[in-house]
């Protein structure tokens, strides 16, 4: 009688503790900072431990996905706890919180503190300059002779990497439109989309592979072997300026054509049936369908693709990186600025060269935010 | 008249086909002469192009004499029944018979090299030995082009290997979840500030991550971040949420909002309306973001180069370093760029319908 009393009295202490705000505040407290503590434990054996490989591996993917998804949980929980109006109004930010957070983190405070930075001098302690002398890395940017030949490059990138891109990808998509194997010309010519650049570099490096004249030497990169073929003298491609500059942008061509592609190949597929075959009937020709049907038709993909392609020239890296380093001529505007920041150790330099980055895509940023309150009045 | 459009049309669909397959050749040969070459002897890459594994005619040796002394190098020599000098011999000289007489060396050696054409290629050499050099971290033997044999240090990319699969994972998961948690909230809760902060994470698009890296780097070194999987992991979480949670958003706020009265009349909270119902219905969005991260992810060089260095290397890394070390080893490096394609290309093979809509749709990221 007295033990089951006992117990009794037990738990409804226990109950009443986890009941009472009080107790549900210690609780949940109590639960954070366990989970804390494992988290923390994770942390400390994956940076220092001595343990195979695999076996860090395993914890280290356990640990992230894990933790990422007990994190929510757990807070979650705690909310949930809370007394109704509060825990109702706190948790649209529970559920929105870590991602504002991270990219405020991660993108959007860099902005200001990548600003200031490139007001100051290479260690980032010191203002460069007082009054108009502040703008010191800038000038630097403007004026370097190494720069003004990276944003020759990326001009070029720009211009001849995103015409080529765009219209080979164009008439790719046309033709396999009308092709009998569409998928597997559209699936080739994706394909270079899933390699790396630094593994593209490899491929095409090896493409441009040079070992110079001499009695029974055999060339073994293809480009100079058909060169020789063909009756003419191989050459070391990628040190040759100006042209070297071409054949990285090559790569890029390589690369980018496939998605050029298949968002054309989507877009055609959208054009009426009826509208193409009409204009056949009133006599137009292949060629005429093309340019005063198709590609009015498509003009706004058009835009689309070629924006993002030349975005993505504009902030190119790893290509330079790998093939060339940014020597002989071919340096480009982020190339110079990891050389800035990691080589020469200028983190006011760096800072300006990223800002100029930035500066270059404001025009993308501002018609993405015009077209979001567009559709948001749609609604 | 039917007859003749008809004939014209198929004239057309083999002159598109036509064009296609040359292009396609076009597009895959650079991949085609890595793969190649990947499985080739070290020794043989060096003194042939990989296209020499085809059947294909070629000199061979078949004899090998020394001119004796009354041969008179400086005027007219009679060879092999044939008069030449040492200039026309040096260039060669095409026998009747099909056979061919080459000069060796220089004035002195009065040695005639005899080759005659023959096909070859029929029997290939080939190796996996070049993938077992570049995935192990411990020394390594090959032959260069001369037949010298060379020891070098390996490039360890078995490790490097393993340690993309760590970054890789969970920078695909994270964002994943997060972006989720929040798409949810911003398309189904109301809250103050909404539309604002919604509107900051579509400006943040197409921002070039650049602008992060120097402030960043910053932040690592003082939390000692730098060189660990959480640092990347969250690096990489950071660039993709943007794009993470504006893709979920899109695809979340369209599905009907019926569903969601029901479950709440229900009784059910934000919670589990979140993952029992909307993570299992937005599968597609998912996994169209999943294959666009991962493959960002594991194909990335410029973010592990900044934050996790030598100390962590990923393949990317580990492949850039076998280029600048080891630059002409081309057996080195052709086997190391398919270890490093492995994994994406069988994504690409297997998963292909999501993973051209997701490069479709990622392809803004910054």
């Amino acid at each position: 009688m007295k033990a089951s009393n006992t117990s009794n009295s037990d738990q409804s202490w226990y109950s009443r503790l986890i009941s009472s705000t009080i107790g549900k505040i210690v609780f949940s407290f109590v639960v954070l900072l366990i989970t804390y503590f494992v988290l923390q434990q994770g942390y400390l054996f994956l940076r220092d431990s001595e343990a195979p490989q695999i076996v860090v591996v395993l914890v280290a993917i356990v640990w992230g996905v894990g933790g990422i998804a007990g994190l929510f949980f757990i807070t979650n929980w705690v909310i949930e706890m809370l007394p109704g109006e509060v825990g109702r109004r706190l948790q649209p930010f529970i559920f929105i919180g870590p991602a504002i957070a991270l990219i405020a983190w991660y993108l959007v405070v860099p902005v200001f503190r990548t600003f200031v930075l490139s007001l100051k001098g290479p260690l980032g302690m010191d203002w460069i300059g007082t009054g108009i002398g502040m703008l010191e890395n800038y000038r630097f940017v403007f004026t370097d002779r190494i720069m003004l030949e990276a944003f020759r490059n990326n001009l070029l990138w720009m211009v001849f990497g995103t015409s080529l891109s765009v219209s080979f990808g164009l008439l790719i998509a046309v033709l396999a439109d009308r092709s009998n194997f569409e998928k597997i010309y559209k699936a080739i010519i994706f394909m270079p989309m899933a390699i790396s650049f630094v593994g593209a570099g490899v491929i095409w490096k090896f493409m441009y592979t040079y070992k110079g004249a001499g009695v029974g030497i055999q060339e073994i990169g293809l480009l100079n072997a058909i060169v020789l073929a063909l009756g003419g003298q191989s050459q070391p491609w990628l040190n040759i300026p100006p042209w070297n500059n071409f054949f990285l942008i090559a790569i890029m061509v390589w690369l980018q054509t496939g998605y050029a592609m298949v968002v054309f190949s989507s877009a055609i597929k959208g054009i009426p049936e009826e509208l193409l075959e009409a204009a056949r009937i009133d006599g137009a020709n292949e060629f005429q369908v093309f340019f005063r049907i198709t590609i009015p038709y498509i003009k706004g993909t058009l835009i689309t693709v070629a924006t993002t392609i030349v975005i993505f020239s504009l902030k190119l890296f790893d290509i330079v990186r790998v093939m060339t380093g940014g020597n002989n001529g071919t340096n480009v505007i982020a190339n110079e600025f990891y050389l800035q920041r990691f080589t020469y150790g200028n983190t006011g330099r760096a800072s300006a060269i990223a800002i100029i980055l930035l500066v270059a895509v404001i025009p993308v940023v501002v018609s993405n935010v015009r077209q979001l309150n567009k559709d948001r009045r749609r609604f | 008249m039917a007859d003749g459009t008809k004939k014209q049309k198929r004239t057309s669909t083999y002159l598109i086909n036509g064009v296609l397959i040359l292009i396609c050749f076009l597009w895959l040969l650079p991949t085609l002469g890595v793969f190649v070459t990947s499985f080739r002897q070290s020794q043989d890459i060096f003194n042939s192009g990989w296209w020499a594994i085809f059947p294909h005619k070629e000199d061979i040796e078949i004899d090998r004499f020394k001119l004796d002394d009354s041969a008179d190098v400086d005027g007219v020599m009679e060879v092999e029944g044939t008069q030449a000098t040492f200039e026309e011999l040096r260039e060669g000289i095409e026998l009747e018979d099909g056979r061919k007489l080459t000069w060796y060396g220089n004035k002195r050696t009065r040695e005639i090299v005899v080759t005659e054409r023959r096909w070859v290629g029929f029997s290939t050499d080939l190796t996996l030995k070049n993938y077992q050099d570049v995935l192990t971290g411990k020394d390594i033997k090959f032959t260069d082009g001369s037949g010298n044999e060379i020891v070098k240090r390996g490039n360890n990319l078995g490790d490097a290997f393993l340690n993309s699969i760590a970054v890789t994972i969970p920078a695909t998961v994270i964002p994943i979840l997060i972006a989720a948690f929040a798409a949810f909230g911003f398309s189904w809760l109301k809250f103050p500030g909404r539309d604002i902060l919604f509107t900051l994470i579509v400006a943040v698009l197409v921002v070039p991550l650049q602008i992060s890296l120097v402030p960043i780097l910053q932040d690592y070194t003082q939390m000692d971040l730098n060189g660990t999987f959480l640092g990347i992991w969250l690096a990489h979480t950071g660039f993709g949420l943007p794009l993470a949670t504006y893709l979920l958003f899109n695809y979340i706020s369209s599905l009907p909002k019926e569903l969601l009265e029901a479950a709440y009349i229900d009784g059910a909270s934000n919670f589990t309306i979140l993952t029992k119902l909307i993570i299992p219905l937005s599968v597609p969005a998912l996994a169209s973001f999943a294959i666009f991260q991962f493959l960002w992810v594991w194909n990335d060089y410029l973010v592990s180069l900044v934050f996790l260095g030598e100390k962590t290397r990923v393949v990317t890394y580990a492949l850039a370093s076998i280029v600048g070390e080891k630059g002409q080893d081309w057996h080195l490096l052709t086997a190391g760029a398919f270890v490093s394609m492995i994994l994406p290309m069988l994504v690409f093979f297997l998963l292909q319908r999501y993973f051209v809509r997701g490069m479709m749709a990622g392809s803004v990221k910054g």
